[in-house]
């Protein structure tokens, strides 16, 4: 993707991240992707530190504690609400590119009609399976924390 | 016509994270509801757990498949976010460099990493 065909992104990082008055769904693609940056950034650094169960229990017992605490138990609980709306959305956004919940094709007569509003019932949809799933991870993260 | 390619890979990659991920995430952050795969009071992250998993060869290929399809759509997906802040060509090809030879890299590493832990826990 991307060679732009004489349509530069001029704005640079702020032509992503700010939506302007483009509505719900153009601040889930923000949202979207940076939890994408974030889930990738954790997703790195969690091949190295879980890499030490080749090296047997010590290691492993080392490794785990150079990352548990406060800081890291919050930090786990973010990077699972990162996963509970990337998943969701992207499911979104698969079920929107081959086709689905995006309604039924018009003749393109003005005043010009999206299919934003045939859309936002999935957004909304996703909004709250994420909720739900983050509601179960919080469940689980606080459970933990009180034994 | 290669990044269309490329893109239905990352489309096809993300529908199997959707699925190992989630698996993964239901036993490490879901255990007290669901409690897979975890023996006992253990917590998914104690030895004795870890042993449990990489004893099971399901569990050897899923990391593996896992490993490779997330490193494919997350450094895609960053490949993407970069090319559009519009980098010069020069730019563009060092990124597509430093990106396949990393992720690679860390493939090797981590498909390693699942190997010999599957290989140490059965010999335990």
């Amino acid at each position: 993707m991307l060679d732009n065909k004489g349509h530069p992104n001029r704005l640079g990082v702020w032509g992503w991240l700010g939506g302007g008055t483009w509505g719900l769904e153009r601040y889930l693609y923000t949202l979207h992707r940076l939890t994408g940056l974030g889930l990738l950034l954790y997703f790195l650094l969690h091949i190295v530190v879980t890499s030490a169960r080749a090296f047997g229990p010590e290691a492993w017992a080392a490794s785990m504690g150079r990352v548990s605490g406060g800081v890291f138990v919050l930090g786990e609980f973010l990077v699972f609400a990162a996963f509970a709306f990337h998943a969701s959305n992207g499911v979104r956004l698969i079920l929107v590119e081959l086709g689905f919940a995006i309604g039924n094709p018009i003749e393109p007569i003005y005043p010009y009609r999206t299919s934003v509003h045939e859309q936002r019932p999935l957004a909304l949809g996703i909004l709250v399976l994420a909720g739900l799933v983050l509601a179960a991870g919080g469940y689980n993260f606080l459970a933990h924390l009180s034994h | 016509m290669r990044d269309q390619r490329l893109w239905t890979w990352h489309v096809l990659a993300g529908l199997v994270i959707l699925v190992f991920l989630g698996l993964h995430m239901t036993i490490m952050h879901l255990d007290i509801i669901f409690g897979f795969f975890n023996p006992g009071d253990a917590k998914p992250i104690d030895w004795v757990s870890v042993v449990g998993r990489a004893r099971m060869g399901f569990f050897t290929v899923s990391y593996v498949v896992l490993l490779g399809a997330a490193l494919f759509h997350g450094l895609y997906g960053l490949r993407n976010i970069l090319f559009e802040l519009g980098p010069a060509r020069g730019v563009k090809s060092a990124l597509n460099v430093v990106l396949t030879v990393g992720g690679v890299g860390l493939f090797v590493f981590g498909a390693w990493a699942a190997w010999t832990a599957g290989v140490l826990a059965r010999s335990l």
